[in-house]
């Protein structure tokens, strides 16, 4: 199973969400150039739940950051949403991201002057067109994390667990095709941790798709699917045995 | 995002720093300020000087006698002393000549001491005929202006300015007294108004202050004081002879102004050797006082426009700031589809809100200038009250005056700054790589 054609199959029925062909990324530093991917190819479809793992320097945020649209591949394709998206330019990139994606980080990346209701709002002030129901459906989000009682509250008064779900609330705002998650418990405790993932899991339970990064294994055992990176390419996809899948 | 939720993310960003962002907002407002202040300013002191040249009469043209330099006194005198200045046939001619004109009126004046009883005053001492109060609009306030009647019989009756009045007779009615002057008594027949100074402006005419003023028929001057005047000076006598000292014409036409003057002009300079006379055309000064008002107002501008320039580098300087300290916030936006646009836009409209802030409450302030004004003249006049009188009446009567327009322009130009300053920390914002800004502490 080292190749995308084998974690193709056992989802062959379901919809391609987010696809990367052969993508490489190469930086200059000082002079030299240094492989960050070298050629990755993945299919993601309706439902995963990808934990990518591998140690620094092995490219996984080199990889994310070019699923999250942030970066461009050197060369390489990137399928999202039906269009080609490695090419676009900075604005096109930025309507991409707010239309297709969802972004969980490990500091939570919360806008601290911003109530939480707020800041599940955030991504709403970019959608074209502007969605009716925003307001509302910010509420029932913040509700289904569970922070229905703290709407008014600011980052700072709520702990990290929570400050995680009001950034998981955002992350669905704009009910996008992929949930990019980046060390989503990295900054929190074990318990906390188990809560967080359990809330991942609901989602992808609800046929949410998410991609995360990790390293840490037990974190990454709740995925479904955990592809290893080395070097920039792929050493390893591995099929979670879950009763769910 | 909608403009309300735009201007309230603006506003509510910028009270994230009440001190900072009240010190950008107060450059502004100083410098708004400065603009309406200045331009008010400006306004009054020319409306001032515009209403002062009215008086003169804008259809009027001025000849005014003056005393020729040294060099040519020596040559045109003689040991009897010399004469110079208007002639009573400068006046025939010009009423002959100049078909537009309707009326003339010659006059002379000379500075004498006035006297009633114990009560003495050095007062000017001026001849001339009726139409001097219609047209210098000096209103009578009691008794009667010089009459036809007056001049026929060279009577020896005198109209006082309402100061004049006032000093010689404290306490009694000044009409039907008499006055002395020289070895000559006057029956005072009315009393003129109050009337503050006229212009002096273009050089050839000094400011004329009506208050020393005591009219009698110019008939009456040349009897009893004659055309000569001996002075002592430097223990020499000067013996000058000066037939008139001013002609008024008064033009039927506003459009016949110029070419009347310049007639005028011809007729005097065949006549006169030297140059013992200037022609003033009240309009001329009018014309050139809206061109002083206009090179005021740019000059103005120029102040007030660096103070705004001021006020904007203070806006840019905190914007610069709040970009650096909010480098997350910007990955954040941009991670989740904010546009570099947008985030230009954002940034944007918290300099138009620090700057619009500090435009509506200059305006405000700008509104406070007249009331400012009257505090300060008060506050001077009862601390200071030598240095008030010793201040030219201009000051004293100095009324600023609120331009709309520049109300409109101080706000305008207020808001434009907060754009134009505000664009290089909008564009470094939105141009940060959203990674990098991502993962800045």
């Amino acid at each position: 199973m080292s190749n995308a054609a084998a974690l193709d199959m056992p989802h062959a029925t379901r919809d391609v969400v987010a696809s990367v062909r052969n993508v490489t990324k190469v930086y200059r530093l000082g002079g030299e150039d240094v492989h960050a991917l070298a050629g990755v190819s993945i299919d993601f479809h309706q439902g995963d739940f990808v934990a990518i793992m591998g140690s620094s320097g092995s490219g996984k945020s080199t990889l994310l950051n070019l699923l999250g649209c942030l970066d461009r591949p050197t060369t390489g394709q990137y399928f999202l949403g039906g269009n080609d998206v490695a090419t676009l330019d900075d604005e096109s990139l930025s309507r991409v991201r707010g239309r297709y994606l969802g972004f969980v980080f490990q500091s939570y990346n919360l806008i601290q002057q911003l109530s939480v209701v707020e800041n599940i709002a955030v991504p709403l002030a970019y959608q074209r067109p502007i969605n009716p129901d925003g307001p509302d459906l910010c509420l029932r989000l913040a509700k289904l994390v569970g922070l229905s009682g703290r709407l008014g509250h600011r980052p700072n008064q709520l702990s990290g667990g929570q400050q995680q779900r009001v950034a998981i609330a955002r992350a669905l705002v704009n009910n996008p095709h992929v949930i990019l998650a980046d060390e989503p418990t990295g900054n929190l405790d074990t318990a906390t941790s188990i809560e967080i993932m359990d809330l991942l899991d609901a989602l992808n339970n609800a046929g949410r798709t998410i991609v995360m990064v990790t390293h840490e294994p037990d974190i990454a055992a709740r995925a479904k699917t955990v592809i290893s990176l080395r070097d920039g390419k792929i050493a390893s996809i591995t099929q979670n045995d879950k009763a769910d899948g | 995002m909608n403009l309300f939720q735009q201007l309230q993310l603006g506003f509510r960003s910028l009270l994230l720093h009440k001190l900072r962002s009240a010190l950008a907002v107060l450059g502004i407002l100083i410098g708004v300020t400065a603009v309406i202040w200045l331009v008010a300013l400006g306004e009054g002191v020319s409306y001032q000087a515009q209403q002062q040249i009215k008086n003169l009469g804008a259809t009027s043209v001025i000849v005014r006698t003056v005393k020729p330099t040294e060099e040519t006194n020596r040559e045109a005198g003689s040991r009897s002393g010399i004469s110079y200045g208007l002639l009573r046939e400068d006046y025939d001619r010009i009423l002959a000549n100049v078909p537009t004109i309707t009326k003339a009126m010659p006059m002379r004046e000379i500075n004498r001491e006035v006297r009633n009883g114990e009560f003495a005053l050095d007062a000017t001492l001026v001849g001339c005929t009726p139409d001097y109060f219609d047209i210098n609009r000096l209103a009578i306030d009691r008794g009667r202006p010089l009459s036809a009647a007056d001049m026929e019989y060279l009577d020896n009756v005198a109209v006082l300015a309402f100061e004049v009045a006032q000093k010689l007779f404290p306490i009694e009615d000044p009409l039907g007294r008499a006055v002395q002057i020289g070895e000559e008594f006057y029956v005072v027949i009315g009393v003129a108004e109050q009337r503050t100074a006229s212009a002096a402006i273009g050089g050839s005419l000094a400011a004329r202050q009506y208050d020393k003023d005591v009219y009698i028929p110019l008939s009456t001057f040349r009897a009893r004081i004659g055309d000569q005047v001996i002075t002592v000076r430097g223990g020499t006598f000067q013996n000058e002879t000066i037939e008139l000292n001013q002609i008024t014409a008064v033009v039927n036409d506003m459009k016949a102004v110029d070419s009347s003057a310049d007639i005028i002009r011809d007729l005097l300079s065949r006549y006169h050797k030297s140059i013992d006379y200037a022609v003033v055309v009240p309009k001329e000064l009018l014309e050139q006082a809206e061109t002083m008002r206009t090179m005021f107002n740019v000059l103005l501008l120029l102040i007030a426009g660096i103070s705004l320039l001021v006020g904007g580098i203070g806006i840019m300087n905190i914007m610069l700031a709040t970009v650096t300290e909010r480098t997350r916030e910007i990955g954040i936006r941009r991670a989740l589809g904010a546009t570099k646009g947008e985030i230009v836009q954002q940034f944007l409209w918290e300099t138009v809100v620090l700057s619009g802030t500090g435009g509506l409450l200059g305006v405000a302030v700008g509104f406070l200038c007249g009331p400012t004004v009257t505090l300060v003249r008060t506050t001077i006049a009862e601390l200071f009250p030598e240095v008030w009188r010793t201040l030219p009446p201009n000051i004293r009567d100095l009324e600023p005056l609120l331009a709309p327009w520049s109300i409109a322009a101080a706000f305008g130009i207020s808001v434009g700054v907060g754009i134009i300053f505000g664009i290089y920390p909008a564009q470094r914002a939105a141009n940060m790589d959203p990674i990098e800004a991502l993962r800045h502490e």
